[in-house]
């Protein structure tokens, strides 16, 4: 074992790179789960990212555009969740697991034909100046566009939500949907808005999977990520911010866990490789001891409006 | 101007016709799938659904695999449905699967090469408490601090699949394996093999347990005060309060009973038709059963058909792959793709369609 093959620069440096897929997801869900919609299907709109991104990026030989091709086929993915949950008025945990299913078969099917090939990877970008600055300019400043674009997405999905009309509107229905219907906003409009957002943000975070943070097409590959960014949006009481923290601290488990495999520390390799579920797992427990935490209060209920 | 209207009390008749339906839409929508691939439509669909029963040369072998891969689905189903039915949402099914397997493997492993009638008891026995402990772990924090049993439940797949890495290539391996990994073969250790019951029927413990298991859940819900309650609860939580329904027995009963069955099933699976412990010996049952238990209609006998109609896919989708080259991906998507028309058509079910010529 040797632990000072770790170099606190560069774990903190790859950090972020952990944690911008299940930042990505779990900020799409939170808006979701605000406008009153639970959709497990995270997982299923990742993996499916994932593969489009990558299938994109391979004939392409453009990333940017694999990541939008990524965001849309989540947002196209997500669609089906919510014609279903809004206007046929499924029940929104069997249809979340269910596209969840369907995504893991479809990213599956799409994937075979790309499996072990190379792609063009996002190329990193300096800041101009702050990459300079010793330590912090590496950790912080020396990343791929997209770990930006995601802390960009935090702060404007926080603006919005908290100091805008549209916030308080998409609020307002996710809290008491009758109420929000009675005043007249269009309840089921807004909540598809917010799961075709969720559903695209999820593409963007499986899309970073495969073409930064592995940067390959493997069958499964995102291993729980939108499970756990589920997790994260109960960690964060449903706050933006606190989404970053959450999904920071889950990527610095990553990290560190993945560092002290390769140093050979005697714990077992299964442990190790597990750990990162299990203090999702006491982290829920911790959140849930605390009694009440915010949830939306029409989180998860079918909206049928009788006139 | 198209509306929905919500019914008085559920539609029995569509109860049971969505499930029809939802094959039958499926059907054709997966018919269009294979067509993109390339395939003709109509021959995959007889080699999925049909070949596998009547073929000449295919069917007397494969016509007892339906047996074998509709029990581990039926038992799981079973378990799951009870606990969907009162709102406990149990979906790391795979993973208290793999415990049971674990569990049960490791105990009848201890014996060998003995010879005694009672270590095949005693594994089935070890098999349900791993599986039911594995369950507890989700059900406990829930009942004790309110925790999500849908997130804890799912985390715990992935440390149950970390477990079995690790005990097939540790503590379960074969020591006369030469390093490979996986534990010793079943097959070779007669006192503890789910061998078949009746030879080419396919028929194993594990059939026998999940046909139990569908009569004890078709009791326990129409016959018996618990399974009122569980109905209760799913249908009116308020009303089952006020009746004197125990949520912390019930979350508790159902987590534990699905885990028990799910550890069975996993035992069945891994000492008979698999043979041996190994590092990807489950194939996903626990997942598919989540839509056995939702196209059965939460309903034993219902769970009993779709268990085997979900058998038959898996059966028919292997000869496809071999018939027609048909992706293994594809049949997962066409199970897919059947959640969502049963979903989408259970609205039939609570909701009639009226035709209105003025905006509501």
């Amino acid at each position: 074992m040797d632990l000072s093959q770790i170099n606190p620069i560069l774990l903190l440096a790859s950090l972020m790179v952990a944690a911008t897929p299940i930042l990505l997801a779990a900020i799409g869900e939170a808006v979701v789960e605000k406008a009153g919609v639970l959709n497990l299907g995270v997982e299923g709109m990742m993996i499916t990212g994932a593969v489009v991104g990558f299938a994109i990026t391979v004939n392409t030989d453009a990333p940017v555009l694999g990541f939008v091709c990524a965001a849309i086929a989540g947002a196209a993915l997500s669609m089906l969740f919510g014609i279903l949950t809004q206007y046929l008025l499924s029940n929104q945990v069997a249809t979340g697991l269910g596209l969840t299913l369907f995504g893991l078969g479809v990213s599956s099917l799409i994937g075979k034909p790309y499996e072990g090939m190379k792609v063009t990877t996002l190329s990193k970008f300096e800041v101009p100046l702050l990459s300079d600055i010793p330590v912090i300019g590496p950790i912080l400043f020396k990343h791929d566009p997209m770990v930006y674009v995601s802390i960009l997405i935090i702060a404007a999905t926080w603006y919005v939500l908290t100091h805008t009309r549209a916030g308080l509107i998409l609020r307002g229905v996710g809290e008491n949907h009758d109420a929000a219907h009675a005043l007249g906003y269009k309840v089921i409009r807004v909540r598809l808005m917010a799961i075709a957002f969720g559903g695209a943000c999820a593409g963007l975070g499986g899309a970073y999977i495969s073409l930064v943070r592995v940067p390959q097409w493997v069958d499964g590959m995102t291993a729980g990520a939108g499970w756990i960014a589920l997790a994260i949006v109960v960690f964060a009481s449903w706050r933006p911010w606190r989404v970053l923290l959450g999904a920071y601290l889950f990527g610095g488990i990553t990290v560190l866990q993945l560092n002290l495999q390769a140093a050979g520390v005697p714990v077992p390799v299964e442990v190790l490789a597990s750990s990162p579920y299990i203090i999702t797992i006491l982290v829920l427990v911790a959140i849930s001891m605390k009694g009440s935490h915010g949830a939306p209060g029409a989180l998860g209920k079918i909206f049928h409006a009788t006139h | 101007m198209i509306r929905l209207e919500k019914r008085p009390s559920p539609s029995r008749v569509w109860a049971a016709m969505t499930p029809v339906l939802a094959v039958v839409a499926t059907m054709i929508a997966g018919g269009f799938l294979f067509w993109m691939l390339g395939k003709d439509p109509l021959e995959s669909i007889r080699t999925i659904f049909w070949d596998p029963l009547f073929h000449e040369t295919f069917g007397p072998y494969s016509r007892p695999q339906l047996l074998v891969k509709a029990a581990p689905l039926i038992l799981i189903a079973i378990g799951l449905s009870l606990g969907f039915r009162a709102g406990v949402w149990n979906i790391g099914a795979e993973g208290q699967y793999i415990m049971g397997a674990i569990c049960g493997a490791g105990v009848g492993l201890a014996f060998f090469p003995a010879d005694n009638p009672l270590i095949f008891p005693t594994m089935i026995l070890a098999g349900a408490l791993g599986g039911w402990a594995w369950a507890m772990i989700p059900g406990f924090l829930k009942v004790r601090f309110g925790t999500n049993e849908i997130l804890v439940s799912l985390m715990l797949v992935y440390v149950a699949e970390a477990l079995l890495a690790s005990v097939s290539q540790g503590l379960l391996q074969n020591p006369d394996g030469m390093g490979f990994p996986g534990s010793r073969n079943f097959r070779d250790f007669p006192a503890a093999h789910n061998a078949e019951i009746f030879t080419n029927t396919g028929m194993h413990w594990g059939v026998v347990f999940a046909f139990v298991a569908v009569i004890f859940a078709y009791v326990l819900l129409t016959r018996h005060m618990l399974g009122f309650h569980v109905r209760l609860t799913g249908e009116a939580p308020r009303a089952a309060r006020f009746a004197g329904v125990n949520p912390t027995r019930l979350v508790l009963f159902c987590l534990g009973t699905s885990g028990a069955l799910a550890g069975m099933a996993g035992m069945f699976e891994v000492s008979g038709p698999a043979g041996q412990i190994s590092i990807d010996f489950n194939s996903g049952y626990g997942f598919t059963a989540i839509i056995v238990a939702f196209l059965g209609r939460l309903h034993p006998i219902g769970i009993l058909l779709a268990g085997l109609l979900m058998a038959l896919t898996y059966i028919g989708g292997e000869l496809a792959q071999l018939m027609l080259g048909l992706p293994a991906a594809a049949i997962q998507m066409f199970q897919g793709m059947l959640m969502f028309f049963l979903l989408a058509m259970d609205m039939l079910t609570n909701y009639r369609i009226r035709f209105s010529m003025k905006t509501a």
